[in-house]
C-alpha cells in the first residue's frame, strides 16, 4: 500500500460518525494507524481474482427457504419493553429524533 | 477433587443410566469444583447453581418413575455466554448487554433443557466472539488450567477453560474464524466447527452471519459427537439450518479403524511461522496415524494463502452491520452524552462509545470502511471471490482425500500480554489454519495431538460440507491411536489436578 492510500485520523472520524461512535482525538489517531497497517496487509486481495471468479456470499447455497404462512408465537409488548432504557405507553421512550422541537 | 468430574460425558450418562450416581450428584460434584477454582481459571460469566440443580431435579425424578429420558440427560453442561437464554442475563461479554435478560429462547438452549442437560453456567469469552485470546472480555480474565500464565485461547475460552479445568464435561461454544477449535487447541480439548448451518443459529448472538456456526465441545471425540447430535438439525427458526439428517456420529466417533483413510496434508499450512514443538507434534501424530493404516499424502491449496485477508475483510463488514443494532435504544445500555445536545443520535454514539471494547470498534470502523462507495468492489467484493477460489481449492483436494489435516494453530497457548497481543495483525495471523474452513463453511475439528513445552498442540482435521461424519471417523481411531502410542494430553493435567 502507497503513503497515500495511508488511512488519516480525519478518515476515521467520518467513519467513526457513520457508525455512531463518539471518539477522541487519541483513539482516533490510534485506530488510524492500525487500519493502516491491517489495510496495507489485506489490501493484495484484489490482486487475485479477475472478473471471471463469481463472488460467495454464503457458503452453502440454499434457496427459496420458505415457512408456511401462519401467524406464530411473538413476544407480548411487555416483555419486549422490559429490558428497555426507557419505556412509556406501552412504547420505547427514546431522545429527540428530529431536529427540531 | 470427586471422582465423578473426572469422567467423560458418555461415562457420566451410563453411570446415570445405570443408577450409579444421580444427575444431583454429578451436577453438585461439578458446582462444588467450579466455586472451588473459579478465582483460579476465571471460565464463568454467571453460574446458575439453582437452574442446573432444578433440572438435575427433576431428570432424577422422571428417570426413576421409569420415564424415557435423553441419553444424556442428567449430564451437566456449559454455555458460551453468546448463547441466548431467557430469564438467565446474557452479556456476549460486553458492556453492552451487562444487564440484559433475554426475553426470548434460542434454540441451542431449547434442544439442551428438552433433553435434560442441566445448564451450569454462560462462560467467557472476547466480546462479541471478537478475539482469539478472551482477553477482550468486558468480565475479566480466563486463565488456561495448564499453565495460569497462559491464555486459553478465544473467543470460546471460557467454554476450554471449563473443560480442562474439569468443571464441565461439556460445553457449547461459536466458531466464526476459528474460536473453538483454537481455544480447544490450547487447552488440550476437542472442539468442532461443523457445516456451516449443521446447528441452528437462532438466539446466538450475530458476530458475521455468513461465517458464524455453533460448536460442541468436549474432553474427547466421541462426546464431542454426542453433543454435536443433540444440538444438529433443520429449525425453522433460522433458514440457514440445513435440513440433512443427523445420526451415526457417536457412532463414527467409537470406531477404531483408520485403514485405507487417505489424509491430505495442507501444503500451505505447516511450513513457516509454525512453532517447532508444534510441527514435532503434528508430524509424529502423522507418523501415527500413518501406522494405524491411513494413507498420508500433501495437498496443495494455494488459495488458502489469501484466506486471511479475505476473512479480514468479510468478517468485519459483517460485524459492523450486524452490531448496528446496539444503539441503546429498544435494550442494553444507553449512556448520555457528558455535553451537548441530547438527541437520539448523540445518545446512540455515546452509548455504543462506553459499550464496546477496543477490538470491537476496530473491527466496526474497519468493516464500515470496507462497505464504504468506492472501496467495496475493491475490499469486500475482492475478498468474496477469494472465498470462491478457496472453496474451489477444498473442492479439488477432497477429490483426492477422505479429510485435510494441519496443525489446528501455528504456536500453543501465548503468555498473557505476549508482544502479539499488542499488534492486531500478528494476533490475526493466529488464525490462519482455521479460517480456510469458516470462509468454505466446511466442517472442522481439532483434537489434541501432545504437548510442545508443556502445553497442548492441536491436530485439525477438515471435511467436505455437509459430510461432517467424516471428521469423527477419523477423529476417533485417531485420538485411540494416539492414546496407545502414548501421547496423553488431559489425563496428564488430570492427574497434576487430582493432587493439587
Amino acid at each position: 500500500m502507497t503513503e497515500s492510500s495511508a488511512i488519516t485520523p480525519e478518515q476515521v472520524e467520518h467513519l467513526a460518525s457513520l457508525s455512531r461512535i463518539a471518539m477522541g482525538e487519541d483513539e482516533l489517531k490510534s485506530l488510524a494507524g492500525d487500519l493502516s497497517t491491517i489495510l496495507s496487509n489485506v489490501a493484495r486481495v484484489n490482486e487475485v481474482a479477475g472478473d471471471d471468479v463469481p463472488a460467495t456470499s454464503h457458503p452453502i447455497a440454499l434457496s427459496n427457504v420458505l415457512r408456511p404462512d401462519v401467524v406464530g408465537e411473538t413476544l407480548t409488548s411487555e416483555q419486549a419493553l422490559a429490558s428497555a432504557p426507557a419505556s412509556a405507553d406501552d412504547k420505547f421512550l427514546v431522545p429527540q429524533i428530529l431536529g427540531e422541537e | 477433587m470427586s471422582e465423578l468430574i473426572n469422567r467423560s460425558a458418555l461415562e457420566l450418562a451410563a453411570g446415570l443410566k445405570a443408577g450409579e450416581f444421580s444427575s444431583v450428584e454429578v451436577t453438585q460434584a461439578h458446582l462444588d469444583r467450579i466455586h472451588a477454582t473459579e478465582a483460579d481459571f476465571g471460565s464463568f460469566i454467571t453460574v446458575t447453581d439453582d437452574l442446573a440443580l432444578e433440572t438435575a431435579k427433576a431428570v432424577d425424578a422422571e428417570r426413576s418413575a421409569g420415564g424415557d429420558v435423553h441419553a444424556l440427560a442428567g449430564v451437566p453442561v456449559a454455555l458460551k455466554d453468546l448463547v441466548v437464554t431467557e430469564g438467565v442475563r446474557t452479556t456476549a461479554g460486553s458492556k453492552m448487554l451487562e444487564n440484559w435478560v433475554p426475553p426470548y429462547e434460542s434454540t441451542v438452549h431449547n434442544k439442551v433443557k428438552a433433553a435434560g442437560l442441566p445448564v451450569l453456567g454462560k462462560t467467557n469469552l472476547d466480546e462479541f466472539a471478537m478475539g482469539s485470546t478472551t482477553e477482550h472480555s468486558a468480565f475479566g480474565t480466563t486463565r488456561n488450567p495448564w499453565n495460569l500464565e497462559h491464555v486459553p485461547g478465544g473467543s470460546s475460552g471460557g467454554a476450554a477453560a471449563a473443560l480442562a479445568g474439569f468443571q464441565a464435561p461439556l460445553s457449547v461454544g461459536t466458531d466464526t474464524g476459528g474460536s473453538v477449535r483454537q481455544p480447544a487447541a490450547f487447552t488440550g480439548t476437542v472442539g468442532v466447527k461443523p457445516t456451516y448451518g449443521s446447528i441452528s443459529r437462532f438466539g446466538i448472538i450475530a458476530m458475521a452471519s455468513s461465517l458464524d456456526q455453533v460448536g460442541p465441545m468436549g474432553r474427547n471425540v466421541a462426546d464431542a459427537a454426542a453433543l454435536h447430535e443433540l444440538l444438529a438439525g433443520h429449525d425453522p427458526l433460522d433458514s440457514t439450518s440445513l435440513p440433512d439428517p443427523v445420526a451415526g456420529f457417536v457412532s463414527a466417533a467409537q470406531t477404531s479403524d483408520l485403514g485405507g483413510k487417505k489424509l491430505g496434508v495442507i501444503k500451505q499450512l505447516r511450513g513457516e511461522g509454525y512453532q517447532d514443538g508444534v510441527r514435532d507434534a503434528f508430524s509424529a501424530a502423522l507418523d501415527v496415524a500413518a501406522a494405524a493404516g491411513a494413507e498420508i499424502v500433501e495437498v496443495d491449496c494455494p488459495s488458502i494463502s489469501y484466506a486471511l485477508d479475505a476473512y479480514y475483510l468479510i468478517m468485519p463488514s459483517e460485524v459492523s452491520s450486524n452490531l448496528a443494532r446496539y444503539d441503546g435504544m429498544r435494550y442494553g445500555l444507553r449512556v448520555e452524552p457528558e455535553s451537548g445536545p441530547v438527541t437520539a443520535e448523540t445518545v446512540m454514539a455515546a452509548t455504543r462509545a462506553a459499550g464496546f471494547g477496543n477490538e470491537v470498534k476496530r473491527r466496526i470502523i474497519l468493516g464500515t470502511y470496507a462497505l464504504s462507495a468506492g472501496y467495496y468492489d475493491a475490499y469486500y467484493g475482492s475478498a468474496q471471490k477469494i472465498r470462491t477460489l478457496v472453496q474451489n481449492d477444498f473442492a479439488k483436494a477432497f477429490a483426492s482425500c477422505d479429510v485435510l489435516v494441519s496443525p489446528t494453530a501455528p504456536t500453543t497457548a501465548l503468555k498473557f500480554g505476549a508482544e502479539a497481543a499488542s499488534d492486531p495483525m500478528a494476533l490475526y495471523l493466529g488464525d490462519v489454519a482455521t479460517i480456510p474452513a469458516n470462509l468454505a463453511g466446511i466442517p472442522g475439528l481439532s483434537l489434541p495431538a501432545g504437548l510442545a513445552d508443556g502445553l497442548p498442540v492441536g491436530f485439525q482435521i477438515l471435511a467436505p460440507a455437509r459430510e461432517d461424519v467424516k471428521l469423527y471417523e477419523v477423529a476417533g481411531p485417531l485420538e485411540a491411536a494416539l492414546e496407545a502410542s502414548g501421547t496423553r494430553v488431559l489425563d496428564t493435567l488430570a492427574e497434576g489436578l487430582t493432587t493439587k
